[in-house]
């Protein structure tokens, strides 16, 4: 596919590798924020190509895995109800809640609907007006202008059997609580290319200026990763602490404005916890006093919510990159992606599921790598000599 | 979920007073909100997320990237040349295709395959 394969040419990965490993003079250890971007990392196993000592830390960017237990809970007590269709993305499904997971629940016969966007959910409102529709708005910035602009949808075609149960992250905010930690080994992040389309970058420059940390605007393909890592290097050697953006052909300084301009329509910022983390100030999003009537919480009175982690679940300690899967005892044993124990097992862009999928640290030896080769694409033109930015 | 893809628009059209449209994914065609993209014309690719157009890509900018890591092959033999070697060798150097050390090594004799793409949404 055009824009994907171009990306995956394995001779310019190998000249990315090449010039990372020539750059590189000293041990230095980055962050890559998002999960697509762990996920791309670990399946080809670029982290294990890099020069040794440069180590990549997998960030807390998977919102399956971050949402936390209380919401998860909620969702299922809400998709319950008899008068509901709960509708979600479809990786949430199978996260676990303290008891059971959507799953689970659609099996004994509630009704639980996947869609792909939230408008599919609006749809579902409208050919069902004696049901009460339930939307599990979660994720990062990239969702947030699709969550928002249902939630708007609704509100102009006064579609009120639909509400959404909110829980939405952002980025920056927890950047900010892992720099503070201080356990932090951060030295350089590679920001999640598709959140900053939405958002820009400005948010990210007092970031790097405060805790002179280089900051990439970084894609998920291979050779974006690969571009990304060597542009963070390359800062760090040279002792700059800068925002530069690697994903050139998707993102531009400010975002795409109208999203913006809608997400604060309907969404304010506000505290949210995060699993495994714990709640950090200004981290989410929550609806705004004029949608309120959309608010799920608000709508169905779900009662208290006790929850219940799994106790051998280090979930929090791999979300802040303090352990790897390898260092969990139930990883591949007790917790497995057909049986997931914790939420980072759950979704491909989960740090344990990326590496279950790799057949990391799985029967004894490590297993060969490579195993899927990138497709064989020429670049489209070569040539040309240009500067590399 | 955080998983955008490009696709390019084949259509676009007024659905109740939102703008819509259908996007080609090499050959997979799905609905997409161009909302937040009004600029967006027939032929134009976007990445899409959950439905929406968040980005239109940048041609221009798609190809000079491919440009800039096409050429740094050069480069890279040129600074060698003069340099000293890093932190450590490199585990990967061959430009020739000769199987290398490391995670983008292709064992020899195994037809490259194009498997489930990367970072692909299931």
């Amino acid at each position: 596919m055009k824009y994907l394969d171009e990306y995956r040419d394995p001779v310019l990965a190998k000249k990315l590798i090449a010039e990372i490993h020539r750059v590189t003079t000293r041990p230095w250890t980055l962050m890559e924020v998002c999960g697509g971007q762990t996920h791309t990392i670990v399946k080809q196993g670029i982290d294990e190509a890099l020069p040794e000592g440069v180590r990549m830390i997998h960030g807390p960017g998977c919102p399956v895995c971050v949402t936390p237990l209380e919401q998860v809970d909620k969702a299922l007590a809400i998709a319950a109800r008899p008068d509901v269709i709960f509708t979600s993305y479809g990786d949430m499904l199978r996260v676990p809640g303290s008891s059971t997971d959507l799953l689970a629940l659609k099996a004994r016969g509630a009704d639980v609907r996947i869609v792909y966007s939230p408008l599919d959910a609006l749809k579902i409102a409208i050919a069902n007006p004696d049901r009460q529709i339930v939307f599990f708005a979660v994720g990062f910035e990239t969702t947030a202008p699709a969550n928002a602009m249902a939630v708007a949808e609704a509100a102009r075609r006064g579609i009120d059997n639909f509400s959404v149960l909110v829980s939405h992250v952002l980025v920056p905010p927890a950047m900010t609580a892992l720099l503070d930690s201080p356990n932090n080994r951060v030295q350089a992040f590679l920001a999640a290319g598709h959140v900053c389309a939405v958002m820009g970058w400005t948010e990210y420059e007092p970031i790097a200026a405060k805790y002179r940390v280089p900051i990439v605007v970084t894609g998920f393909e291979p050779l974006d990763l690969l571009e990304g890592i060597l542009m963070a290097i390359r800062q760090l050697e040279d002792g700059r602490a800068e925002v530069e953006n690697q994903y050139v052909r998707a993102v531009k300084r400010e975002g795409v404005p109208l999203a913006q301009r809608q997400i604060f329509e309907v969404f304010e910022v506000g505290e949210r916890k995060w699993r495994g983390v714990g709640a950090i100030p200004e981290s989410g999003y929550r609806l705004r006093e004029a949608y309120a009537r959309f608010d799920a919480e608000l709508k169905f009175d779900v009662g208290e919510i006790r929850t219940n982690e799994h106790p051998s679940c280090i979930a929090g300690a791999i979300l802040t990159g303090e352990k790897l899967p390898l260092d969990c005892t139930a990883y591949g044993t007790l917790c497995t992606p057909q049986k997931p124990l914790g939420a980072p097992m759950v979704s491909s862009e989960g740090t344990c599921a990326a590496f279950f999928s790799a057949g990391r640290g799985l029967g004894g030896a490590r297993s060969p790598l490579p195993v899927v080769p990138f497709p064989q694409v020429a670049p489209s033109s070569a040539g040309g000599a240009k500067a590399p930015r | 979920m955080c998983l955008g893809i490009p696709g390019r628009v084949i259509e676009i059209r007024d659905d109740a007073g939102l703008p819509m449209g259908k996007v080609d994914f090499g050959g997979v065609r799905k609905d997409a909100c161009l909302a937040y993209i009004p600029e967006v014309q027939i032929g134009d690719y976007v990445i899409i997320h959950v439905g929406f157009a968040i980005s239109r890509v940048d041609e221009e900018e798609a190809l000079k990237t491919l440009e800039i890591l096409a050429t740094m092959g050069d480069m890279v033999r040129a600074e060698l040349a003069t340099m000293g070697p890093g932190m450590d060798e490199p585990a990967v150097v061959s430009d020739d295709g000769t199987p290398v050390e490391g995670a983008f090594a292709v064992s020899p004799g195994a037809a490259p395959t194009s498997g489930p793409a990367p970072g692909a949404p299931a």
